[in-house]
């Protein structure tokens, strides 16, 4: 027996999470309750003291916990339970299709929930150094863009004074502005790739305007400094990504921030049983964002990581909406079973199977190139019939694509396919 | 006059401080760095050998296979992670054969309990992900895998609860003979003072050689040798259940591929010698080497590295331990050129040397020894039930600080209020295993810092990672404006 129940669980009180809650409420779902790991609702958006924020939603440009503060009204005004230090440590299948969520904190200690539905909002964590193998000594002032961050907006101190990034995330890219604001010198952004990983308007508002070099096709071969980082050495490196030989430049700094990439949190999914993406590190969801357990939905960075928090609140609402649908026991003919593939240059797509049953009018499907592309198009087919071609003039990795499928243009094709297996293909094309 | 003092708060330092904490001595322990388990012993392979490697008659032969036994002992007693997971060494190649069947034989003289050579079928089965490759293996069932640090940590602190002192941030920088109305005695010149004391054991790791050349005319001379490792993340952790060894051929000495006792994957080490007892650094050559020698040793090594590292191991020349009260130094005891297996043998070394201490002073016995030690509870490893009952004990066992490594405030509190507590970053990281986990302390360092600055009655800029100099934060935010 749980200690409690609930009709639907959502766990992680970040943007995804809350923008979920609302729009389950909206659907008319009373019985849901909110986990949430840190202190205070909003999750990374409370660090996020840069405006840019909400340009789509609200149509105004916000900082990031003015944008968290838009939602978290939301969830005060209609009453949504959350609790806050709370930690989930496991979640489990019922019986009867209901989920079990264990979690603690320190007011009611170790509790299970019992709920019908789940919707994963657990957003994600960066790539440390280890992961990018990079040699030399283990000192202290390497830090991850985001606990720099966490650092000067949160706790107003200086993780260092004179500082190399390596990596040209959004997060990185935002902290070299920040950085310089507060006093600190930042000596270069190397970026591996030979194109950023950030956002255009990053590039320009961040480093442009702070006469910040980014050397793009570098990369950080040695750490200096036994205690605290004395110095980095960056390289250039050649088309397979390897260091040049003799391109080495020695930086002295105090500190080196990695801002090369985020890793959804998908470890309770994983042990769930949840079948992932080994793309994106998310899980596989459909037009419905209803993972392969169902009544078990994802939205937000844990399902794949976004841009801009606009698009994350847009698909949590979508799989708030869905998992309230769940709830109330609403049951629509699956319909048409369309697999989604993507090829030649586009990487993954969110979601990667749609049910013409359960399709919205309009469904958003979201995906990245593997590649920088200047003029190309992108290319849609169903069941080899081509959908849309949409020409591009600039694709990056760094900028998310998205393309709309419209449901009666797919039920057209659909009533002449022979195809005994229907499939969206996604590619870019000349 | 102190009994006995020992320079170094390694392994080897804390097993034999362990020891003599039996005894009613003055024992005294110097510590260059600011925690045990600062050198060799907090970057190793973590592995609890069988005993099969090391020629007969040596010294590591010797301490081995009693170190093996005492850890299968001492981690109830003093509650440390450890799990017999067994060892093999892998014959990649028919032409290893003779290899396998020789370290058969030494293991046997050894006095190794059962040995047994695997053929390809058998290992296959028990190993479904070791290589294709690998023709037939020997398996030493009591190898094991330990917590390097808290194996050290366990024996420290016991000792200390028994009465023994650690002094940290100390450099010894002058070693003297002396004489006095009651015999000869050491005068330690160190960077906190001068110390006396009636004997010297040397478990300095890379530097044992420095204080035995101070001392004796017979010269020792290490090299430390440098071994980098890849550790990676818990999802590779179960693809191997042994230490996978290579037999050493014609393709080089090859590196180990074992899960570690909390469950990742571990590859190493390296073999290159330097000439800095300080250089722990890694090398992007080095860790391509341990891919790809990782690599012939199962099907597929996932490329999952959460963290790589590197410790120096103290190789004297000769090739063996250099274990003894040095002869033309009396009452100086070296525990000197402890390599591998030396985790493995450290027990058993203290005891070894602990005896010589005992004849030498004629120490009587401790009737209110501790024999036992109780580590910090993990929530992790914690069942439900237990989970429920140290949150009831204290609330915040429910407060979690490291997500990847589920530590709570709890067991972070608990590692800095024992004995020998935790001052610095690393030495809540080594006690709690928090930051150790695949974000490695992208989440939990702004957390544990404020924990460390409140409980050391500190401001946050005085923590360190480890020692002095290792600060996180640089002031307040606009102080350079």
């Amino acid at each position: 027996m749980a200690d409690k129940k609930a009709d639907l669980i959502i766990i992680g009180g970040g943007p995804a999470g809350l923008a979920a809650a609302a729009s389950a409420r909206k659907e008319g779902l009373q019985d849901i309750l909110i986990l949430e790991r840190d202190t205070r609702l909003g999750g990374i958006l409370n660090q996020c003291i840069h405006n840019g924020f909400g340009l789509h939603t609200f149509k105004e440009e916000l900082t990031g916990p003015e944008y968290a503060a838009r939602f978290i009204k939301q969830i005060e005004d209609e009453k949504i339970p959350y609790m806050l230090d709370t930690m989930v440590v496991d979640i489990a299948e019922a019986g009867g299709g209901d989920k079990i969520v264990t979690a603690m904190n320190p007011k009611e200690g170790l509790f299970t929930v019992q709920a019908s539905a789940v919707i994963l909002a657990m957003g994600c964590r960066e790539r440390p150094r280890g992961a990018l193998n990079i040699p030399g000594y283990r000192p202290a002032g390497i830090y991850s863009a985001g606990t720099a961050q966490y650092y000067v907006n949160i706790e107003g101190r200086m993780p260092g004074k004179k500082v190399v990034i390596l990596g040209s995330g959004d997060i990185g890219l935002i902290m070299a502005r920040r950085m310089t604001y507060e006093g600190a010198k930042v000596l270069c952004v190397a970026e591996l790739q030979p194109y950023s990983g950030g956002l255009k308007r990053n590039i320009v508002q961040c480093l442009d305007d702070f006469d910040i070099p980014l050397l793009l096709s570098h990369t950080v071969v040695d750490i200096k400094g036994k205690k605290r980082v004395e110095g980095v050495t960056i390289a250039e490196v050649d088309a397979n990504r390897k260091p040049i030989p003799g391109t080495e430049v020695f930086y002295e700094c105090d500190t080196l921030l990695l801002s090369c990439g985020l890793i959804p949190e998908n470890e309770l999914s994983g042990k769930l049983g949840v079948k992932m993406n080994p793309v994106t590190n998310g899980a596989f969801v459909n037009e419905s964002l209803e993972t392969s357990i169902p009544g078990v939905f994802a939205c937000g960075n844990v399902l794949h990581v976004h841009d801009l928090v606009d698009y994350v609140s847009g698909e949590a609402a979508t799989a708030g909406k869905n998992a309230a649908a769940y709830v109330q026991g609403e049951k629509k003919p699956a319909g048409t079973v369309i697999k989604i593939k993507t090829e030649n240059g586009v990487r993954y797509s969110v979601p990667s199977v749609v049910r013409t049953g359960l399709m919205p009018d309009t469904l958003t499907v979201r995906f990245r190139v593997g590649n920088e592309y200047r003029d190309t198009n992108l290319a849609v087919y169903l069941d080899g019939k081509q959908l849309m071609k949409l020409p591009k003039r600039v694709m990056a990795p760094g900028e998310m694509e998205q393309i709309i499928l419209v449901k009666s243009k797919v039920e057209e094709i659909l009533k002449t396919s022979d195809a005994s297996e229907h499939e969206v293909v996604i590619r870019v094309e000349d | 006059m102190i009994d006995v003092t020992i320079i170094g708060a390694g392994v080897t330092g804390s097993a034999i401080a362990r020891e003599l904490s039996k005894f009613d001595l003055d024992v005294l322990v110097l510590e260059k760095e600011s925690d045990v388990c600062e050198g060799t012993s907090k970057a190793n392979s973590g592995i609890v050998h069988s005993g099969y490697d090391a020629k007969p008659g040596t010294l590591k032969a010797k301490f081995n296979v009693e170190g093996n036994k005492l850890i299968h002992e001492l981690s109830k007693t003093l509650d440390f992670p450890f799990k017999e997971n067994g060892s093999m060494v892998l014959a990649l190649e028919e032409e290893g054969r003779a290899g396998i069947e020789e370290l058969y034989e030494r293991g046997k003289s050894n006095g190794v309990p059962g040995l047994r050579i695997l053929e390809k079928e058998e290992l296959h089965k028990l190993e479904p992900n070791v290589s294709d490759a690998a023709v037939c293996a020997l398996y030493a069932p009591t190898g094991g895998i330990v917590c390097p640090f808290n194996m050290t940590i366990a024996f420290a602190e016991n000792a200390a609860d028994n009465g023994v002192r650690f002094q940290f941030d100390t450099k010894v920088t002058n070693i003297e003979k002396k004489t006095g109305d009651e015999g000869n005695y050491y005068l330690l010149e160190t960077s906190n003072g001068n110390i006396e004391t009636k004997l010297v054991i040397n478990a300095a790791g890379v530097y044992s050689d420095v204080f035995h050349n101070m001392v004796s005319s017979e010269k020792l001379h290490i090299t430390p040798r440098k071994g980098e490792y890849l550790l990676m993340d818990k999802a590779a952790g179960d693809l191997v259940k042994s230490t996978m060894f290579q037999l050493p051929s014609k393709l080089g000495k090859g590196v180990l591929v074992t899960p570690t006792v909390h469950g990742n994957l571990m590859v190493g080490p390296t073999a290159e010698e330097t000439d800095d007892p300080e250089d722990t650094s890694t090398s992007a050559q080095g860790l391509d080497f341990l891919f790809a020698k990782g690599s012939m040793s199962v099907n597929s090594l996932p490329r999952l590295t959460i963290t790589s590292f590197a410790g120096l191991r103290a190789h004297e020349d000769g090739g063996d331990f250099v274990i003894g009260e040095v002869k033309d130094a009396p009452g100086f005891i070296d525990a000197a050129g402890i390599e591998s297996p030396g985790l493995t043998a450290a027990p058993a070394i203290g005891a070894y040397v602990a005896g010589i201490v005992k004849e030498l002073l004629g120490a009587s016995e401790k009737k209110e020894f501790i024999g036992t030690r109780k580590g910090i509870p993990s929530m992790a490893l914690a069942t439900p039930e237990e989970r429920a009952e140290l949150i009831a004990s204290d609330p915040s066992y429910a407060h979690v600080i490291c997500r990847c490594e589920l530590v709570t405030e709890g067991e972070i509190k608990n590692a800095i209020n024992r004995t020998l507590g935790a001052r610095t970053v690393d030495g809540i990281k080594r006690r709690t295993r928090a930051g150790m986990g695949r974000c490695q302390t992208g989440f939990c360092l702004a957390r544990t810092i404020p924990l460390l600055a409140e409980a050391l009655g500190v401001d946050e800029e005085e923590i360190v990672k480890s020692g002095n100099g290792a600060y996180y934060i640089e002031g307040r935010i606009k102080d350079s404006l």
